[in-house]
């Protein structure tokens, strides 16, 4: 569904540098597959992301979806940012419904699927409050309920828990897999964790930085639905030691 | 008990400042009387009322004048300063034409181009505004401007997944981001139109509390320009007054927005 065909990109710093960000992606997403991107700071996974959701275009390559390239912005594709980004002077509803607003199809059926979504997330009642009401996992909540209120086939994730504690990232992490469950869309996850790349993704892909690029693709065979329990099972284990392996290089692990 | 102490700390608000305006009061009505200070030089503040309330319907007329011009000016300041702003942010090529202009009607001594455009636009209420309009439009401008642009790149680069056009960008992020911004230099505007009225009225009028400075000082009426000096600042804090309660009540979430919920 999601076609990464040799992309580069090279960004142009403000003294004139030529920075390298991505050099020679290639990665195939098939639809409703949870793709989950790690990698140290620097490897361009965020600049992947936003490659796929049209916010930056490629230096070289391409980027599709269903065949067409990607150019812009598209709305069947879904943002979830690392921090929330609500509107503080908009209610939690009408932050929701925003990107329904902003592409001019808002109607009546958006506005009762904004009131399920919160509800599924458990943010039912709080409709009418303003983001500084909430707590930073209720404001991702709202934002996650603002990436699906178009019901997007596409869903693009940088680092959306990355800014709440653990326990919060633990429970988001939970009702994310009930979510892509419930209602089935092709995810592209970045992520610093890697126990939590390994439990959300049907296939982790390990970047390495400078220039960024595809160090390897693991394939993770948890069977679904999948809990914390897991984190147990040898399966679990050897996919985060591998990856551990990729990102640091196997001298870490010896000193650990 | 949250509602009690409230209540006290804002009496406390109110109290304070008039307590040191009624002390400072005082402390001058003493000081005319014991150095027995000519009413000439500097009246007692018993002298500024008795000689303002015997003229108290004429100073009523020029107050209401006055209020008038301000009010106007500040609108004008408020409808051309916003656009203005706008402008300014989202072209640099206008950016590049407007800002030399800008700059060149504030290097205007707005005293010396009073006269001026009396002569252009005729001895009427219009070159006070337009006066008043150039004292305060420019530190607003400059304030929605810098409020508009100030929009975390986060929020830019939301609008732009959502689609958002250039107009629903500017309407439904910058703008209302830069609310608090808006304020400040409406805050500043309000004060400047009360200044720019009375330099307005002071070259080219026949009422207004400027009008009433200059004639009162020429017949040596000192008491009454007294009067009309204390009634314009007392103008200058009660407009400022309306603008803080207009944000506070319509914008309460820019006053600060990483306050805990009231809930």
């Amino acid at each position: 569904m999601i076609a990464i065909e040799g992309v580069g990109k090279t960004f142009q710093s403000r003294d004139g540098d030529a920075v390298e960000a991505l050099r020679g992606v290639s990665l195939q997403i098939r639809r409703n597959e949870f793709v989950c991107l790690v990698g140290p700071s620097g490897c361009g996974k965020s600049t992947l992301l936003r490659l796929v959701g049209g916010l930056t275009l490629p230096s070289s390559g391409r980027v599709s979806i269903d065949g067409t390239t990607v150019a812009e912005p598209r709305s069947d594709t879904g943002f979830v940012f690392q921090a929330a980004t609500l509107l503080p002077w908009a209610t939690i509803l009408d932050n929701v419904l925003f990107p329904a607003r902003m592409m001019g199809v808002l109607t009546g059926a958006h506005v009762e699927r904004a009131r399920e979504l919160l509800t599924m997330v458990g943010l039912a009642g709080f409709e009418g409050k303003h983001p500084r009401e909430l707590s930073g996992g209720m404001q991702q909540r709202a934002g996650i309920c603002r990436a699906l209120v178009n019901d997007p086939d596409i869903l693009l994730m940088d680092e959306p828990f990355g800014a709440l504690d653990a326990l919060t990232r633990e429970e988001l992490t939970l009702e994310l897999m009930r979510i892509a469950a419930e209602r089935p869309k092709t995810i592209l996850f970045v992520t610093h964790s890697i126990p939590e790349a390994v439990l959300l993704a049907d296939r982790v892909v390990v970047m390495s930085p400078r220039p960024g690029r595809i160090a390897e693709i693991i394939d993770i065979d948890l069977p679904r639905p999948r809990d914390f329990d897991m984190e147990a099972r040898h399966e679990f284990q050897d996919a985060t030691r591998r990856i551990r392996d990729l990102i640091f290089g196997s001298r870490a692990r010896r000193a650990a | 008990m949250r509602g009690k102490s409230a209540a006290l700390r804002h009496a406390r608000e109110v109290f304070v400042p008039l307590a040191t305006i009624a002390v400072l009061f005082a402390a001058w009505e003493a000081a005319c009387r014991f150095f027995a200070i000519p009413a000439y030089l500097v009246p007692a503040p018993s002298a500024i009322w008795v000689d303002t309330g015997k003229l108290a319907g004429p100073v009523f007329h020029h107050t209401v004048a006055t209020t008038v011009t301000v009010l106007l000016g500040f609108l004008a300041s408020f409808v051309i300063s916003l656009p203005l702003a706008i402008l300014l942010t989202t072209s640099p090529t206008i950016a590049g034409v407007i800002y030399p202009l800008l700059v060149l009607t504030q290097s205007i001594p707005k005293v010396a181009l009073a006269p001026i455009l009396v002569v252009i636009l005729g001895a009427n209420e219009l070159p006070r505004i337009v006066v008043t309009f150039l004292v305060a439009f420019f530190p607003l401008v400059l304030s929605v401007a810098a409020g508009l642009v100030a929009v975390p790149p986060e929020l830019i680069e939301l609008g732009r997944s959502c689609r958002a056009s250039r107009w629903k960008e500017i309407w439904r992020i910058r703008l209302p981001y830069a609310v608090p911004f808006v304020f400040s230099g409406l805050k500043a505007a309000i004060t400047l139109s009360v200044v720019g009225a009375v330099v307005a009225e002071f070259v080219n009028a026949d009422r207004g509390l400027g009008y009433l400075i200059v004639t009162s000082t020429a017949f040596f009426q000192v008491p009454v320009a007294w009067g009309a000096l204390i009634i314009l600042s007392l103008m200058g804090i009660v407009l400022f007054q309306i603008v803080v309660i207009v944000e506070r009540v319509f914008f309460p979430w820019s006053l600060s927005s990483d306050r805990p919920g009231a809930s």
